[in-house]
């Protein structure tokens, strides 16, 4: 039998908004966290927009000590430790004493695309002038794939499964499963899950080179992510860190802990990059099994689904991607459900992306409200020929809301889709 | 430099590396920094990078062993200082 999974933590690092109330504040109102970087244009960057969350120095303080950050330099595991420490603690729960056990039934997976950039930049400076004893003893941890869940790990004292993962930009939304999985089972009973990415140049400029960052808009920062418009011209790079404390039901009410949501099911699988997939774009056959799949082993009917939080990412394929929804829930028109893409506020998170965007569909679910998509003004034509306009609202609409499914797909070819409903 | 100046500086250095529950004041001219402050040993590269960035100096891998406790870097910075 398998146990149920709720979610009774929440904690984001995001663009937009720092720590839950400064966020669901930023989703409600529409708030950008996209801005213009110099620097991008003087490396002759072709988008010269990011997104990336502001983090004062004193707030670095609060969650590392004066060691920790001598020499620091990873983003990505700076946003992390943030939201996976913020969610313990929305909680309720502690770390382990220094001089104690660990917690020997909290584990954690926070996946990442790839950690430290900034970090590895600088050692390898100081390697090519041939001075490798100059690197000292902190470029492993920061740059080491599983640098975050090791941090995290530490200062948390889990005993239980400790771990990152990394499926592009599905990595999110596929930790949370892992997670939910992971105590299902019942081998834990929490499990801190999330993912993180690293921003910048040295990050960003892979995909500038493939031109599928946006271009055109380098003068309007706030309106250059576009999902779902006819003026979709690519996307803009973020950065950032989700997390939620996933815990067996059992546990959060012998607790007495704040539910805000369970976690009913997913599925994760891959197209195989066959059949239109291929490294950067995904087998549509594959997506629509995916998203039905997890329907599937979520135990409900695709007529439950009141919203859907979708990956649309603002390139040409976001007519694919609702057309494959379409398809796999059998909905369309005005029966579709409501649907956003937090892209068009924090850009595309990489990485980051399934969790911080788990984040907002939970805050979402949890107090009945679908969040503003802006920049989509002009739809395209083929999405407004496939769903109605009023399931895609560009004002903050509040709507109770039972149950709700989240997609992210990755380069690669692969495809993570999670389902969560009120408790 | 005097050895006192050394001393003081050495321990500017060491007082970043210390753990949250060891004070500073526990540093003595006698103290292993291992065993005795709970530095990790996994920082006492960083140590070193540093006493080279304030001293101007370089100290080798074998030398490197032998600084276990504080006088021995105390001895090991101040014979670099003079043979520079």
């Amino acid at each position: 039998m398998k146990k149920r999974v709720v979610i009774t933590g929440l904690g984001i690092a995001a663009p937009n908004g720092v720590g839950i109330p400064a966020f669901l504040n930023a989703i409600r109102n529409g708030v950008s966290g996209v801005q213009w970087f110099e620097e991008l244009e003087q490396l002759n960057f072709s988008c010269q927009l990011g997104a990336v969350p502001i983090i004062s120095e004193e707030k670095k303080r609060t969650y590392f000590s004066d060691l920790e950050l001598k020499n620091f330099n990873s983003s990505g595991i700076l946003y992390g430790t943030i939201a996976g420490l913020d969610a313990l603690e929305d909680a309720g729960l502690q770390k382990a004493a220094p001089s104690g056990s660990p917690h020997w039934d909290l584990g954690v997976i926070f996946g990442t695309g790839t950690s430290g950039v900034d970090k590895f930049r600088e050692a390898i400076y100081k390697l090519d002038a041939g001075k490798v004893r100059r690197l000292g003893s902190t470029t492993v941890a920061q740059t080491m794939a599983s640098g975050i869940s090791a941090y995290l790990g530490g200062k948390i004292g889990a005993g239980n499964k400790v771990t990152t993962n990394s499926s592009a930009c599905a990595t999110g939304t596929e930790a949370i499963l892992i997670g939910y999985e992971h105590i299902a089972a019942g081998r834990a009973v929490q499990m801190l899950c999330g993912s993180c990415s690293d921003d910048g140049p040295y990050l960003w400029g892979g995909f500038d080179a493939m031109k599928v960052t946006t271009f055109k808009n380098n003068d309007r920062p706030t309106e250059a992510s576009r999902p779902m418009s006819a003026t979709a011209s690519g996307f803009v790079p973020g950065s950032g860190a989700g997390a939620l404390l996933l815990e067996s039901l059992e546990s959060a009410q012998a607790r007495g802990a704040t539910i805000y949501a369970e976690v009913r099911g997913g599925c994760v699988n891959s197209g195989g990059q066959r059949h239109g997939g291929s490294m950067t774009a995904p087998n549509s056959e594959a997506v629509q099994r995916c998203i039905a799949q997890a329907i599937s082993n979520a135990g409900i009917d695709s007529g439950q689904i009141d919203y859907v939080n979708g990956h649309l990412t603002a390139t040409v394929k976001d007519p694919v991607e609702i057309a494959n929804w379409c398809t796999a829930i059998g909905r369309s028109g005005s029966d579709f459900p409501y649907i956003n893409s937090l892209k068009s506020l924090i850009g595309h998170g990489l990485a980051a992306s399934g969790s911080m965007e788990t984040v907002a569909a939970v805050l979402q679910l949890h107090h009945g409200f679908v969040a503003p998509n802006i920049n989509c003004e002009d739809l395209h034509p083929e999405i407004a020929a496939m769903v109605a306009s009023e399931k895609i609202p560009q004002h903050m609409i509040e709507v109770p809301l039972k149950t709700i499914a989240k997609a992210s797909f990755g380069f690669g070819d692969v495809n993570a889709c999670s389902i969560f409903s009120k408790i | 430099m005097t050895r006192d100046a050394i001393y003081d500086r050495l321990k500017e250095i060491i007082t970043i590396y210390l753990p949250e529950d060891v004070n500073p004041e526990n540093i003595s001219a006698n103290s292993h920094l291992i065993n005795e402050l709970n530095i990790n040993s996994s920082h006492l590269v960083d140590v070193v990078l540093d006493v080279e960035d304030a001293f101007d100096i370089e100290i080798k891998d074998a030398e490197l062993e032998a600084m276990d406790t504080v006088s021995s870097a105390l001895d090991i910075i101040q014979k670099k200082i003079n043979n520079a």
